[in-house]
């Protein structure tokens, strides 16, 4: 999914430039206090374990397999700050060093696959962990979740930002169809992966994940038969009653998103078609020129109306959730100033 | 250790582009690239020109061509997205060898290709002159955040650690009979994946803790200063400076 140069034009590509110029401002503040003065040593390891972990392959059926993206990854694992970092380091080293991904198309590419995932995957994931029962298999559920969501979000931002700034003459219905549908297959793969990984870092060093600090049992002792809490180790937050209302705002969310989620399972036969499709495109071609129609499978009004009607209600959807999310946590971060825990949110969307 | 120790992305010589300093090469190949962006794609010999000014950029760096090819072999998913661009876009079509094709597709396809070969060359071109450790003081000269270069010159020092850890999980995971063939098996890989994680997060603990200990305060000394003469920033943007003139006469005929 990187862009090459001249993909979108040069006034969209300086602009996406700014955007992902002042994510990234703000993420270096924002890793500063998510890691300290380790920052910088830390997530270059990260980014070097990105950058690794993209090439790592995962074997889909014979022959074809996948690859991880690891925006929502990140984002779970050392935090939305370090994490849009770290994937921005790695873009902008692809970009400098291998030529994948355009030098002018720089911004697009951090504002698309490494903002958006990051961010999309994390609200997300908090908003699951919020609500699921505080169990380590939630967070789990809350990465899979998460890591589905990132990936269309990423393919929606790009199909924005090409009907508002691309070189070329394909109709905005047929981009997002195509994006959209093939990345949420991409995006049940990424899914799957960064679930299982996740799961295999909180089996072993749940303290090293992001997402699930505050999960951590306090550490209690043994005491002549009887369990002491042991000194020293702070109470987890306790939930209020309060926060009963965010609790349910987050669960409506939870059910728009799951809503979306089926829409998208239902679509996903489409999306294979339509890979499938693109694949066998010359094939398609030949057949249909002895209709001396050529290609007029592309124009069926109907199919391309359903298509569009898909894209835009993914564009909503996805919209939806990241306004509903941030709506959640602004409440949450205003009921919370008052108490700081480490484990806080301090989210600025 | 024992191949040397520049990456294998960078090709050794003495040439007047290698001993240019990084961040006069990096500002040009930005312009280049800007400039080669904002040309109208109907200006199809300005492309050429383009092409022409690439390679006698690399004629003078003495970089082979088949070198410089092969690297370009990196942009092949656009290829196969610019090929169909002719057949999904709309508006007018010719017939082209029996097949319908949209102009606008072609004119986009033209221009995703050109633009893009363009960009890839000229990045790669800048990789194969100079050292990663100086396209990273290159960048902290054009004033990119120091923490950035920071963590971008600890990715690049430690990539290749990490791959070849990932490597030798592999070469473990094969000799105890694995063999991963299909979705049943990404279990195994995700947990090798989250064990690579945990072990280059301890990694980076233990070099932050190395640091400390050797004094690191939060930023890094800066030993060797690279500054450039006008001598060598006007050399280094002859390039964007060329291509300039071939993009105002392409607007303009």
């Amino acid at each position: 999914m990187h862009v090459p140069d001249g993909f979108i034009n040069a006034p969209v590509s300086a602009a996406a430039g700014v955007v992902a110029a002042g994510a990234v401002a703000v993420s270096l503040r924002g890793a500063r206090r998510e890691l300290d003065e380790r920052t910088a040593p830390l997530a270059g390891l990260v980014a070097a374990f990105i950058f690794a972990v993209q090439m790592l392959n995962f074997p889909v059926a014979a022959g074809t397999s996948g690859h991880l993206l690891g925006g929502a990854l990140a984002a779970i694992l050392v935090g939305p700050y370090t994490g849009v970092l770290c994937v921005s380091v790695v873009l902008l080293m692809q970009g400098v060093l291998f030529a994948d991904g355009g030098l002018t198309a720089l911004g697009v590419n951090i504002t698309d696959m490494a903002i958006t995932t990051t961010v999309v995957a994390y609200l997300v994931f908090r908003v699951l962990v919020k609500v699921l029962p505080r169990k380590r298999s939630s967070v789990t559920a809350a990465s899979f979740v998460a890591a589905l969501l990132s990936v269309p979000a990423a393919a929606v931002v790009f199909t924005l930002i090409y009907a508002i700034g691309g070189t070329t003459d394909v109709s905005i219905g047929k981009v997002a169809t195509a994006m959209v549908g093939v990345h949420v297959l991409i995006g049940i793969g990424e899914a799957v992966i960064t679930a299982l990984t996740v799961g295999a870092v909180v089996a072993v060093r749940p303290d090293l994940v992001y997402g699930a600090r505050g999960l951590n049992r306090p550490l209690k002792l043994r005491v002549g038969g009887e369990l002491v809490d042991a000194a020293g180790t702070p109470a987890p937050a306790a939930v209020r009653g309060s926060q009963r209302k965010v609790w349910l705002t987050g669960l409506v969310t939870s059910l728009v998103l799951a809503g979306f989620v089926s829409f998208y399972a239902s679509a996903h036969p489409d999306g294979l078609e339509k890979v499938a499709h693109d694949k066998g495109i010359d094939a398609k071609a030949r057949k249909h020129a002895s209709d001396g129609s050529p290609l007029a499978g592309y124009g069926v009004k109907d199919v391309s109306d359903a298509r569009l009607s898909g894209g835009l209600a993914g564009v909503i959807g996805v919209g939806v959730t990241v306004v509903a999310g941030s709506g959640v946590f602004w409440v949450v971060r205003r009921r919370r100033t008052a108490d700081t825990s480490p484990s806080q949110l301090t989210e600025t969307v | 250790m024992g191949a040397g120790h520049a990456h294998r992305l960078y090709r050794h010589g003495h040439s007047p582009v290698h001993t240019l300093p990084p961040h006069t090469k990096l500002a040009a190949v930005l312009c280049f690239v800007i400039v080669v962006v904002s040309t109208p794609r109907e200006a199809m010999w300005a492309f050429a020109l383009y092409a022409a000014l690439l390679a006698a950029v690399a004629y003078a760096a003495r970089v082979p061509a088949a070198f410089l090819l092969k690297r370009l072999l990196i942009e092949i998913p656009f290829v196969a997205f610019a090929v169909l661009m002719p057949f999904v876009a709309q508006g007018e079509r010719v017939d082209v060898l029996g097949m319908s094709l949209s102009v606008n597709g072609l004119w986009g396809a033209w221009n995703v290709l050109a633009k893009g070969t363009l960009g890839v060359a000229a990045s790669v071109l800048l990789a194969s002159t100079t050292e990663l450790r100086e396209l990273l003081l290159g960048l902290q000269r054009l004033k990119l955040p120091p923490l950035l270069v920071q963590i971008a010159s600890f990715m690049i020092r430690y990539g290749d650690v990490i791959t070849d850890e990932m490597r030798r999980m592999k070469i473990a995971r094969e000799s105890r009979g694995f063999e991963a063939s299909g979705v049943r098996h990404w279990g195994v890989l995700a947990k090798s994946a989250g064990a690579l994680f945990i072990r280059s997060y301890e990694r980076g603990e233990r070099v932050h803790l190395a640091m400390v200990s050797r004094g690191y305060a939060g930023s890094m000394p800066v030993i060797d200063d690279v500054s450039a003469s006008r001598a060598q920033w006007s050399y280094a943007l002859t390039l964007p400076c060329a291509a300039l003139v071939v993009c105002l006469l392409g607007w303009v005929l």
